[in-house]
């Protein structure tokens, strides 16, 4: 369990969580990217760029 | 023969999660490389590459994948898809130049510089038309036009507003598809499996909600994914088809091709194949290597 550093709500991860996996909050919905994972950090993700895709 | 992988990365996608999944599952290494904190000088670069088999790009953005698969390329690392995939894939014109150069049927297309002769390209044309980015991904910023007010509207917005990327009007005829267009993984040309992309709107992108469900790859649709492959250099491609009514067109090949959502529409072991190929790749790239020293 970790805080979203949006709204500070409790967000649950899986066991599995890799560094530059993106995460959406449930509670206030913001994209987040999980940047540590032992323990967990959790930051807001780039917003999406006009050349993303694939 | 256990891979050192190098994946290039700035967002990890379900996409990537899979294929980390299917990597570490077979004993592989895999060294993930955050583009966003790397420097990249013009002889070596902050990346520690030293044992690397091969680097994947799996970059989000283009001009990162664009730039950092021309560096490994420069520092002889072996990297796919490779650099000159990359630049035609993710240029509409390159691509559409590179299919019609290999005889691969794709949608009659028209460049202009201008907003007027972008419009006289759109009026003999005809309507509906469609004018897309030369550079975008997941349907951004694509218009199907269906009058010369909506196409003054859009070309002046795009003149003044645009990034000089929009002052490049593609202008293409619009395809009357049956609601629904085919996607083809394929690896080196050789179709892993396909889908189609169903939705009332006429953009029909899976990540814009179009309905996902398995295809069948004809033998007609695996020759012409095969061709759309070769003709933009090959590797790991999503090869997007129309059907026209009388045929197929190819609209688009996709060099960091997503495959989450075939993967859901499939039996395929998606993932799988992909790592299979990527094993082989590493292989062929140990021999080339060995085969220069000797």
């Amino acid at each position: 369990m970790t805080a979203c550093p949006e709204c500070g709500a409790d967000i649950t991860l899986h066991d599995d969580i890799e560094v530059g996996e993106i995460v959406d909050c449930a509670t206030c919905g913001t994209e987040l990217e999980i940047t540590e994972t032992a323990p967990p950090v959790l930051e807001r993700a780039p917003e999406l760029d006009e050349d993303w895709g694939e | 023969m256990s891979v050192k992988l190098g994946l290039l990365y700035s967002r990890i996608r379900k996409d990537e999660k899979l294929l980390l999944g299917e990597l570490r599952d077979r004993g592989h290494t895999v060294e993930k490389i955050d583009v966003r904190d790397q420097q990249f000088g013009l002889r070596d670069s902050s990346v520690d590459v030293e044992g690397l088999d091969l680097v994947l790009d799996r970059c989000v953005a283009t001009s990162r994948s664009k730039y950092t698969t021309q560096f490994f390329e420069a520092y002889d690392v072996p990297v796919v898809n490779s650099p000159a995939v990359a630049d035609t894939c993710s240029d509409k014109v390159k691509t559409s130049l590179a299919l019609e150069a290999a005889d691969v049927p794709t949608p009659e297309t028209t460049v202009a510089f201008t907003a007027d002769a972008a419009m006289a390209a759109i009026e003999d044309f005809g309507y509906p038309v469609v004018l897309k980015p030369v550079v975008g991904s997941w349907g951004r910023l694509m218009a199907r036009i269906e009058d010369e007010h909506a196409a003054e509207a859009i070309l002046e917005h795009k003149a003044t507003l645009g990034h000089y990327e929009h002052k490049v009007f593609y202008v293409q005829e619009f395809v009357e598809k049956p609601g629904r267009d085919i996607r083809v993984l394929t690896l080196d040309g050789e179709p892993v499996a396909g889908m189609v992309r169903a939705a009332d709107h006429w953009i029909t992108n899976a990540n814009r909600g179009a309905e996902t469900e398995a295809f069948e790859v004809t033998e007609e649709i695996a020759d012409l994914s095969a061709a759309a492959s070769e003709a933009v250099g090959g590797g790991l491609l999503g090869v997007d088809i129309m059907e026209t009514g009388d045929g197929y067109t190819v609209h688009e090949v996709n060099h960091t091709v997503e495959y989450k959502a075939l993967s859901d529409a499939v039996d395929v072991d998606v993932p799988a194949a992909v790592v299979d190929w990527l094993e082989q790749r590493a292989d062929d790239a140990t021999d080339s290597a060995a085969a220069a020293v000797a």
